[in-house]
């Protein structure tokens, strides 16, 4: 079965394209990498699968639906510096978020959601934290209270942006093992990372980025040297200079 | 004293009316600035205040009356429309949002004064007082004011409990509310919408200028109390609504001050308070633990002095004169004298005559700060590899907050030695 697939899929900032032609389909119960140098568009990708970001060509399906019949079934666990962690919550209100939706908006949370919440926690080993403000985390701890949030969601398909930057080596392996305990639920994993040395051991199945797909499928076919070479070899120059005019003229990717 | 009497038994219905709504208006404002302040939207407030100008202006020109429920309505439409416009801009230009708010709050103010300045030259007799809206009428407000103030007040309040979690969630990582599928532009609408409330109502008491601080000065302040969101909204809350009673205090005794100025006054005050005062986060803590440290370092420095000299002489419990124990350590004799006298205090040391005796349960004290140093150097010694002439100043420093589990720990993993790299003996209580 397929949880994500991208179909030509362009994004752009201020018509720049960022993301030309993304193409490819993930299994499902797997493990998955996405891998580029900075700048190669890991993020921007997540932000477009989860509709964050307005995309200027193609479509993505997640387990062959439309976003927005899925929502409930996606979590997504935000890069660390993406918010401010001087915010006043304790770890457990940031766990319970996990808990919110639609249907209980304008409801209180309920003692279920606060067990659930508990059990995230412990699984991520942080429930002698509960109480901590956030503010008082280390970087590892606060990576690990982002994936109790999206744990105590309950979801099939994860979406994580850069979980291993800026933890130790336990927190490291803590986390690899979290995620090994749901493929083998069946869940599938999508992490964004840039380290190619670990890559190889972390992934089931890979996708290399930059700016353009530059191959997609299981680690061992991927993990070749022209490949590789190709990937983090430096932008395409052609590419990059025609993306400059988009944004100079005013282009759109689509004859509109 | 007789005019606070008059003041707070309210004799004079006109108090009560300023008094109630100053109240309802800096704590409806302190409410929903929580949110903005999170948001780091504090000069958002500014733009809506003074874009709620030419809407108050219009508002008057269409209904021809100072009615305060037509000029909210008007307010109300202009304030929303410069917040639609500034996110209009950063959205599709290159503009960052501190320029687009800029833009907007000039455009729509200007236009407001423009408006403002041709009713005023209209010849229209209902129109005095409408430039009140610039610098406020806190001194002026009246029944009514106060009847649509607390209608305004109760919903805001509504709003913000039966949303509570999500402007929460919105405020924190809106990125992650999308993705799950909360109504984020709804509830941002909302939160914009009941912003602009406020806004509209708590300009009548403190004027455009005014008006951004009375939104974001009370959460500034309220934050430094509380790592708690609940207890941070009540906390300004609280400050927006004694502010508001406070400045009419003020102007009442003293009738030549303006009530706005003394309510945003009372919160720069409040707010000022709570930046020395705060437990923990204050400053005022900050020095008391500052304080605490550099007496504990000093009474322990003392202790040391008399077992070095101990050492020396071997006599622990020999009378020393403050001479003799200045001459092991460059020390200061006031500080001396003041390390001795609170070491008196807690009977580590005794006077006798001129001279000083360690006691008991001073010595050990003393051997467990020498210990602890001695320690220290050897660890720094055998782990960090520093040589012996390396390893004391750091030790002098880390011999004053090693707690008695560190102190355990370290024992146990450098295996209980004798000696420090110097060949002192490291001494160790029965
Ligand atoms: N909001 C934005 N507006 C304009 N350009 C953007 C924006 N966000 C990202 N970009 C550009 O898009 C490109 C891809 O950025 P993206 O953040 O997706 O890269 P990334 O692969 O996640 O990089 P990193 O490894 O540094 O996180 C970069 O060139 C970046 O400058
Ligand atoms: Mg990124």
């Amino acid at each position: 079965m397929i949880s994500i697939e991208t179909h030509n899929l362009t994004v752009s900032y201020n018509k720049r394209p960022v993301l030309w032609n993304i193409d490819f389909e993930l299994p499902t119960g797997s493990i998955v990498g996405i891998i580029g140098p900075n700048g190669s568009g890991k993020t921007t990708l997540l932000k477009a699968i989860m509709g964050l970001v307005p995309t200027s060509s193609g479509y993505v399906k997640i387990f062959d639906k439309d976003l927005a019949d899925v929502r409930q079934r996606i979590s997504y666990v935000p890069q660390r510096e993406s918010v401010d962690w001087d915010f006043p919550a304790s770890v457990m209100d940031i766990v319970l978020m996990g808990r919110y939706k639609k249907a209980n908006l304008m409801k209180r949370i309920s003692k279920a959601d606060l067990e659930i919440a508990a059990e995230a926690l412990e699984k991520v080993n942080m429930l002698e934290f509960s109480n901590r403000q956030i503010s008082q985390l280390s970087g590892g701890q606060q990576q690990r209270v982002f994936i109790a949030r999206s744990l105590a969601q309950g979801a099939d398909l994860y979406i994580m942006d850069e979980p291993f930057v800026g933890v130790d080596a336990a927190t490291e392996e803590a986390i690899l093992n979290l995620l090994s305990d749901m493929k083998k639920e069946g869940k599938t994993v999508v992490v964004v990372h840039h380290d190619l040395q670990t890559a190889k051991d972390y992934f089931d199945w890979i996708v290399l980025l930059n700016t353009r797909m530059v191959a997609a499928g299981p680690k061992d076919e991927i993990f070749k040297e022209e490949l590789l070479q190709e990937a983090y070899g430096g932008k395409l120059n052609v590419l990059s200079k025609v993306g400059d005019l988009m944004k100079e003229k005013a282009f759109n990717v689509r004859e509109k | 004293m007789n005019s606070t009497f008059q003041f707070i038994s309210f004799s004079d219905p006109n108090v009560l009316f300023v008094v109630l709504g100053t109240m309802i208006l800096g704590a409806s404002a302190a409410i929903v600035g929580c949110f903005s302040f999170l948001r780091k939207r504090a000069l958002v407030g500014d733009a809506i205040a003074h874009s709620i100008l030419p809407g108050v202006c219009l508002a008057f020109m269409v209904s021809g009356s100072k009615n305060p429920f037509y000029l909210i309505i008007g307010a109300f439409i202009t304030g929303w429309l410069s917040l639609l416009l500034i996110d209009g801009i950063t959205r599709t230009t290159k503009i960052k949002s501190d320029t687009a708010i800029g833009i907007i709050l000039s455009v729509f103010f200007g236009v407001g004064i423009l408006l403002l300045t041709s009713i005023q030259h209209s010849g229209n007799a209902a129109q005095a007082g409408l430039d009140k809206f610039l610098f406020g009428k806190a001194a002026s407000l009246t029944k009514d004011d106060i009847y649509v103030f607390s209608s305004i007040a109760i919903v805001l309040v509504i709003v913000v409990v039966l949303f509570y979690k999500e402007f929460k969630l919105i405020s924190f990582n809106p990125d992650y509310a999308k993705v799950i599928g909360l109504p984020v532009r709804f509830l941002e609408f909302l939160l914009a919408t009941i912003t602009v409330l406020a806004v509209a109502v708590g300009i009548q008491a403190v004027g455009v200028v005014l008006m951004a601080a009375l939104l974001i000065t009370p959460a500034s302040g309220a934050r430094f109390w509380t790592d708690k969101l609940s207890t941070m909204i009540l906390i300004a809350t609280l400050f927006g609504a004694a502010s508001g009673f406070l400045g009419s205090y003020i102007s009442y005794i003293a009738p030549a001050m303006p009530t706005g100025p003394w309510i945003v006054m009372c919160l720069s005050l409040l707010t000022i308070g709570s930046i020395w005062f705060a437990p923990k986060t204050g400053m005022l803590s900050k020095f008391r633990v500052q304080k605490e440290n550099n007496r504990k370092i000093l009474i322990e420095n003392v202790l040391k002095l008399f077992y070095h000299l101990g050492e020396r002489t071997n006599g622990f419990k020999d009378e020393r004169s403050t001479t003799a124990l200045l001459e092991t350590r460059d020390l200061r004799i006031k500080e001396l004298q003041r390390g001795l006298n609170l070491l008196k205090q807690s009977h580590w040391v005794r006077k006798k005559g001129e001279n000083w005796v360690i006691t008991e349960s001073g010595l050990t004290e003393a051997k467990r700060i020498i210990k602890l140093h001695r320690l220290w150097e050897m660890y720094l010694n055998q782990r960090l590899k520093l040589q012996p002439d390396h390893v004391h100043n750091d030790a002098e420093a880390i011999e004053h907050i090693i707690t008695p589990q560190l102190e355990i720990e370290l024992e146990k993993e450098l295996n209980y030695p004798t000696k420090d790299p110097h060949e002192s003996i490291i001494p160790y209580n029965e």
